[in-house]
């Protein structure tokens, strides 16, 4: 099953080198990952999504959480969770083909962030089966680049994960 | 306060953690530590001929004692040859400081001359690495490699140290801290009541229990609560190669050890139990054979300090996190004041059963007339040293022939690299304890293969005089595989064969220490007397024994726990 772990991680030379080798050592699967600093300078904040079985999953989060720099941990998939996604992806859009891509783009609430005569650059955001969407409905013919950032996500309501 | 320069600090931390001896090897990017360590008495270093012998006397001391061993190596080779030192520690949770030289921060990242990275090669083989950023940090970052590599699941921590943290002109205030607190790191001090109240209960509500203690307990110091306990109980009780001696292997509820080369009645007794009280172990594949198989009827109360270790590989109806000695404390006065008792009845068959397993089987092998059966060298080392030797392995045939054969009744005496199984242990690991114990008897159980893996510490033997007793199982080859390849490769013996073996006797002599040859049955005795009477000696006793033996029990490959070969010919 997927699962989005949400890690709180010392900011701190060596520490992203440490989790990431965690999954190659194990044999765990990363899918998509992200880091970035947080408000709190000496935190990063570092989101995971990965497979596996409800035992892979319970040994990930455990060895996550032996990881000196590891500060706090969730699985955001065990609640209620927002999950987005950004995708900017470069179109060829010539001739009939513009004003049917800027119809898509609509449709999935994106943005066209820069033109030339011959490419659209959409700007998308969403969880990553919209993403999949989109790219399934413009069709791969015409996608010539597509950079993901990779799943960021938070848990609804009044669940915060802070020191 | 006092300014110190990053050299004289590391050195004045060590000091002030209480460190005796440090084990380790000098070269460019340490020499700075190395001159800081001449200028002064209390910290005492002891050089070794290979850096990862250094490692191993270190781990060697940190399992004798409890305490965490220290290892000073310069960047680059020096600091690479720890790597298979830091990973047998690693993986038998050994608590351990590595210090490493490094080239100077200047020079990182630019190939230069010695430089390897070692936070990155240590990294999967490490409970933590720290690298030191500016020298003002030198001892809070050594009392947190300390703190860190000794508390919850002890293990290796690396010190990576850059040439100009040391330089001998920069000096800066010192003050060491009395206490380091990690917002990110609290080991659990004590178990969860409510699971430990929920296991009493199964305790008392079982017919054919079992506890199954491991390494756990020899390092949470918990011996004597698990003898408290378990003799509370009148439970039989089995334990792990590296839980050894954790509880009286001569005591009537002891069943031996478990797993591959166990007992037949500990494996026995596992599966056929109903209720399985784990403590300080970790259900390794070495124990539990095929674990789709592990003891089908079994409830499993599993403590352990490290909840990545409980359902990794067999699912714990009752966890409980926290060090196995408080733990044990509670269940104690909670079974104490318990209204209900085993059934006393059920436990009495359960026993009976247990004995006749016991007869059944036992530990046995067949003498012989003439040769000299690895199995009795051990059991007359055992006699002549009265069960009170601290015996370090190395790692094969011998290695297990030692933990069958030797009676440990007491904890931190029996010394191996059960986790990593590392060829080349045993000779530095007893060098560490001979020298913190040198009125013990320390004897080095191996085998011409292991042996020669770090011979040449013999050589730092005779700088220090560490007289430890060398016994070499010498069966002319590479036996456990040999063993294997017999049994699952239908004899086929490839590179098992140790070819052109040295004259040990000439050996050990040119390093300035005896060599004892025995090769008749009848001299066994005579000689190992001899042997252990020279008190201020280091002997290499090198004995030929019977070349084709293989370890029994051996359990079957991808069987249950009961499925064992008990002999050449006997299946059950």
């Amino acid at each position: 099953m997927r699962r989005i772990i949400s890690v709180l991680l010392e900011n701190e030379p060596g520490a992203l080198s440490r989790v990431v080798g965690l999954f190659s050592q194990r044999n765990y699967n990363i899918e998509t990952l992200t880091v970035a600093p947080t408000e709190d300078e000496t935190l990063s904040r570092l989101t995971v999504t990965t497979t596996g079985s409800d035992k892979v999953i319970e040994q990930i989060t455990k060895q996550l959480n032996k990881l000196i720099e590891v500060v706090k941990l969730v699985d955001l998939t065990e609640g209620a969770h927002i999950e987005r996604e950004l995708m900017l992806v470069k179109l060829k859009a010539t001739g009939s083909q513009r004003a049917e891509i800027k119809r898509t783009v609509d449709i999935f609430r994106g943005q066209i962030v820069d033109v030339t005569s011959s490419v659209y650059t959409v700007q998308l955001a969403g969880d990553s089966e919209k993403l999949d969407g989109f790219i399934q409905a413009v069709g791969t013919s015409g996608v010539l680049e597509v950079v993901r950032s990779g799943v960021s996500g938070i848990a609804r309501g009044e669940k915060v994960l802070s020191l | 306060m006092e300014l110190l320069s990053g050299a004289d600090m590391l050195i004045r931390s060590l000091e002030d953690e209480g460190i005796e001896y440090i084990y380790g090897y000098p070269g460019g990017a340490a020499l700075h530590i190395y001159d800081a360590l001449f200028r002064q008495d209390k910290v005492k270093h002891i050089l070794v001929r290979h850096e990862q012998a250094a490692v191993h006397m270190a781990d060697g001391y940190a399992r004798a004692t409890g305490k965490p061993g220290t290892v000073l190596v310069t960047s680059g080779p020096g600091a690479t040859n720890t790597i298979t030192g830091i990973a047998t520690a690693f993986m038998d949770s050994i608590p351990m400081v590595v210090l490493c030289g490094q080239v100077a921060s200047t020079l990182i990242g630019e190939d230069a001359f010695q430089e390897t990275d070692m936070i990155g090669v240590s990294r999967p083989v490490v409970k933590h690495n720290l690298s030191v950023r500016h020298p003002s940090e030198i001892p809070e970052v050594i009392r947190k490699a300390y703190y860190i590599a000794a508390t919850g699941r002890p293990g290796p921590v690396v010190v990576d140290i850059p040439k100009d943290m040391t330089t001998p002109n920069e000096r800066y205030e010192y003050a060491y801290p009395k206490k380091v607190k990690l917002r990110s790191y609290n080991p659990a001090v004590r178990g969860h009541a409510g699971q430990i109240k929920k296991a009493v209960d199964m305790l008392m509500a079982a017919r054919r229990p079992v506890i199954y203690a491991g390494g756990g307990v020899v390092l949470g110091r918990a011996s004597q609560q698990l003898t408290e306990l378990t003799r509370l109980l009148g439970f039989p009780i089995t334990n792990t190669l590296m839980g050894i001696g954790c509880y009286p292997a001569s005591d009537k509820q002891h069943l031996g050890w478990l797993g591959m080369h166990g007992t037949y009645e500990a494996n026995m007794v596992m599966h056929h139990s109903d209720l399985i009280l784990a403590v300080g172990a970790r259900f390794d594949d070495r124990v539990t054979n095929a674990t789709e198989k592990f003891c089908p009827g079994a409830r499993i109360i599993h403590i352990d300090i490290d909840p990545a270790s409980i359902s990794k590989t067999i699912d714990a109806d009752v966890p409980i996190v926290g060090p196995v000695d408080a733990v044990l404390k509670e269940m104690l006065s909670l079974v104490k004041e318990a209204k209900a008792k085993p059934d006393a009845d059920a436990l009495a068959a359960w026993w009976k059963q247990i004995e006749e397993w016991r007869a059944f089987h036992g530990m046995r092998y067949e003498t012989s007339p003439e040769v000299i059966k690895p199995q009795e060298v051990i059991e007359m080392l055992c006699k002549l040293t009265n069960g009170e030797a601290f015996v370090t392995s190395d790692v094969g045939q011998h290695q297990m022939f030692a933990a069958q054969y030797y009676k440990f009744d007491k904890p931190n005496r029996w010394i191996n690299s059960g986790g990593l199984g590392t060829m080349g242990f045993g000779l530095p690991a007893a060098m560490g304890v001979k020298l913190t114990h040198p009125d013990d008897e320390v004897l080095c159980i191996t085998g011409e293969g292991s042996i020669q893996m770090n011979i040449q510490e013999l050589s730092t033997c005779n700088q220090y005089n560490l007289p430890v007793k060398i016994i070499n199982l010498n069966n002319q080859a590479l036996g456990m595989v040999k063993q294997w390849q017999d049994m699952n490769y239908e004899s086929r013996h490839s590179q098992s064969y140790m070819q052109s073996l040295p004259d040990f006797i000439k050996l050990a002599e040119a390093y300035g220490h005896v060599g004892i040859k025995i090769e008749r049955k009848e001299d066994l005795e005579p000689k190992l007397r001899e042997v252990l009477a020279m008190k201020d000696k280091l002997v290499f006793v090198d004995i030929y024994v019977d070349r084709f033996e293989h370890v029994y029990p051996m359990q079957v490959a991808r069987g249950s726990m009961k499925d064992m070969w008990l002999s050449k010919t006997e299946r059950v």
